[in-house]
């Protein structure tokens, strides 16, 4: 009676999801590649303070390839590059918003179908 | 009688002179067209006033002499100046000669080829004097020739570690510039061998040549070389470096005029673009270049891939913007302002805006703003509020939540929309409370709330307020038993002009020391936020570098007025870094100042 359709799947698929994008942005800030996701970004982010604005979650939401998420989030950045100061492994956190920013918009028909 | 003064190799500098003219004419009429009204207005108020005479004094100053240049370096300056300064007298002496001996009317070309119509010894006034300053005006532009041509082989001679590279076409004119002086030397040698006359130069070099040259078949196809090289040069001009010529005249006239280039009004850009002379003066003083193996984004090679519409996205995004190079410019470019408006601004569409910033306000006289990296080097903030509550200054301590930023992080980035929001923001809460004065930790903010706000109220950044509450007695200091050598930070020395106020504090506070690299000429330490993608790794390599040239005389303690400089150096360091906040609170005596205090016996700490 109530089969198996009465909660949405939460698997994620990646040959569905458009990794295009996500490729792109490690290729414009390849430093990510090595985040420990540690979260000393998100403890020091000043607007993560404010609202529920999360960098470590970005970075899941860009290597799945879930854009509109991504999208919506990532102009609350202010850019102050506390994150950059202060991550461990010396990620360029603050250029890879900014990159993301600009990929997102850049590509919008790619990850449209989303 | 006038005398028929024409041949056909005046031809190819004449009719090359007409087309340069011509060319010029309708460029630099396009761009004042392109002015806005303010501008324009701008430009037929000031042709008619005092400030084109002192336009006209910046010109002799500056692009004949090249004051600047010789600040920089006295061999670099003088290989400009005999060049520019050389070739404008002999350009005037020659026609003052032309004309005195002509006593009327001649074509336009003859002073420049005057020797050739009037070969022979002449009875005209002075002319034994004229041809003798005519020859020493010769040597002297040629003695900077010579040091241009040293340059090309080894630039260190010429006082430059690195001197730009050139696009083919640059070194195709730059030859046919080189060309023109050595050839009217033989031209004018050739005729006077021949006719026996000429000064101490080329009359005796007409005859040395005369010995063993035809110097008489010589004598015309030499004439005919000089002006193929003369016009060559003008056809070629506009396309290469040679446009900051007559360029940078109309710059200067602009900028004195009142026309100012700002990242919101891009009317002088194609200006400035088109006046940088590819000097590579920008490239030694370059931390990047010199410090970090970073070669190929300096400011000349990004006015280029810009005059050149080549792809720049990834050299506008990588510049520390510390200002070193603006400081020496010898056209003084706005090369910050220039790179900043070409950095992607991808914030006019975002969905979200800054709405979550909470807002507050309280009735205070002083507002103390922190700032995110003030926040992030808690001593200096803890050092602040010991000292504004030793001040009894009634305060609002802003960002003691860690609120919003100052917006000026999202400008340096290109963002300027974003920037705009945040700004807003911010001041609408600030101009509520009421304060008098806003007082700020880090020069970053400090810049922007000076020049973005427009608060209507004193913007202070605390090496300032530190300054004035010495002076007011309002907080007493016991000098410590410490030398320190001050850091000019970037954003607050050569960003916003204050290099003595917190030198005033740390001598009050402590031993100053003076440094080679400090004021105009201070250091960036690294950790600017205007470069987008520097690795962590370089930014160390500059912070170290930097701490060597700054602790050469051995002081106690680096004292430094940014936090971002403090963060930077902290960890790359072995002498200790301190702000100055921390070194006055370090300093305050503990004496009761108000009448609260008194009854409590005890400073107010937080």
């Amino acid at each position: 009676m109530w089969g198996f359709n009465i909660t949405k799947t939460r698997a994620i698929d990646f040959d569905k999801n458009n990794r295009e994008p996500m490729m792109e942005i490690l290729r414009l800030e390849p430093s990510i590649r090595v985040c420990i996701a540690c979260g000393a970004c998100t403890a020091t982010c000043t607007s993560g303070n404010l609202t529920p604005f999360n960098i470590r979650q970005l970075n899941v939401f860009m290597q799945r390839g879930e854009y509109q998420e991504l999208k919506k989030e990532m102009h609350k950045c202010m850019l102050c590059g506390k994150c950059t100061l202060v991550c461990p492994r010396g990620v360029n956190l603050r250029h890879l918003i900014l990159k993301t920013r600009e990929v997102l918009l850049n590509e919008e028909p790619l990850f449209a179908q989303n | 009688m006038q005398p028929n003064y024409f041949d056909p190799f005046v031809l190819p500098f004449t009719l090359s002179m007409f087309a340069l003219l011509t060319f010029l004419v309708f460029k630099y009429g396009s761009w004042i067209y392109r002015f806005g009204a303010s501008d324009r207005k701008k430009v037929f108020k000031g042709f008619f006033s005092r400030n084109s005479w002192l336009a006209m004094k910046e010109i002799f100053m500056e692009g004949l002499l090249h004051r600047k240049i010789f600040k920089t370096n006295r061999r670099l300056g003088y290989m400009h100046m005999s060049l520019a300064f050389g070739w404008f007298l002999l350009i005037v002496v020659g026609a003052i000669e032309a004309h005195t001996f002509a006593k009327g009317s001649s074509p336009f070309y003859f002073p420049i080829f005057f020797r050739f119509f009037v070969p022979g010894t002449h009875e005209s006034f002075f002319s034994d004097g004229f041809t003798q300053l005519m020859d020493l005006l010769l040597l002297f532009v040629l003695s900077g020739l010579f040091l241009a041509v040293l340059k090309r082989f080894k630039s260190v001679w010429v006082g430059q570690t690195k001197t730009s590279r050139k696009k083919p076409i640059d070194r195709v004119v730059l030859t046919s510039l080189w060309l023109i002086f050595p050839l009217r030397l033989l031209a004018e040698s050739f005729t006077s061998g021949i006719h026996h006359s000429g000064g101490f130069l080329t009359g005796s070099l007409g005859t040395f040549f005369g010995v063993f040259l035809p110097i008489n078949q010589l004598a015309y196809p030499a004439w005919w070389a000089y002006s193929l090289a003369l016009g060559f040069f003008f056809i070629g001009l506009p396309f290469t470096r040679y446009m900051h010529i007559p360029t940078e005249m109309v710059l200067i006239f602009f900028r004195n005029w009142g026309i100012k280039l700002g990242v919101d009004n891009p009317v002088l850009m194609e200006v400035e673009i088109n006046s940088c002379p590819k000097c590579g003066i920008c490239i030694d003083t370059c931390q990047l270049s010199s410090m970090a193996g970073i070669h190929n984004t300096q400011s000349v090679y990004f006015i280029q891939k810009l005059r050149y519409h080549e792809d720049y996205n990834q050299v506008a995004e990588s510049c520390l913007m510390c200002g070193r190079c603006e400081a020496v410019c010898p056209v003084a470019i706005d090369l910050n302002s220039i790179r900043l408006m070409h950095r992607a601004d991808v914030s006019a569409t975002r969905e979200e805006n800054f709405g979550f910033i909470p807002v507050q306000t309280r009735t205070a006289d002083v507002i103390y703003f922190a700032g995110c990296m003030t926040h992030l080097t808690p001593t200096i903030k803890n050092s602040m509020v010991k000292i504004l509550n030793a001040s009894g200054d009634k305060y609002w301590f802003f960002d003691k939540e860690q609120g919003a930023c100052c917006g000026r992080p999202l400008k340096l980035a290109g963002q300027l929309e974003a920037a705009r929001e945040l700004v807003e923001r911010n001041r609408q809460m600030m101009m509520e409370s009421g304060a008098r004065m806003l007082v700020a930790s880090c020069p970053i903010c400090y810049k922007t709330f000076a020049e973005d706000y427009h608060l209507g109220m004193e913007v202070l950044h605390h090496s300032q307020y530190l300054e004035r509450l010495m002076a007011n007695k309002q907080i007493s200091v016991e000098k410590l038993e410490v030398s320190a050598v001050y850091h000019d930070p970037c954003e607050l020395g050569r960003g916003s002009g204050i290099y003595e106020s917190p030198r005033a504090v740390v001598q009050n506070v402590a031993k100053l020391k003076s440094s080679v690299y400090q004021k105009e000429n201070a250091l960036c330490c690294g950790g600017s936020i205007a470069h987008l993608t520097l690795p962590l790794e370089k930014k160390k390599q500059i912070a170290r570098e930097t701490l060597r040239l700054l602790t050469v005389e051995h002081p106690q303690v680096i004292a430094t007025g940014c936090p971002l400089c403090k963060k930077s150096f902290t960890g790359e360091s072995g002498t200790k870094i301190m702000d100055i906040a921390e070194l006055v609170a370090k300093a305050l005596v503990a004496k009761p100042v108000r009448e609260a205090a008194k009854q409590q016996k005890e400073p107010v700490y937080l």
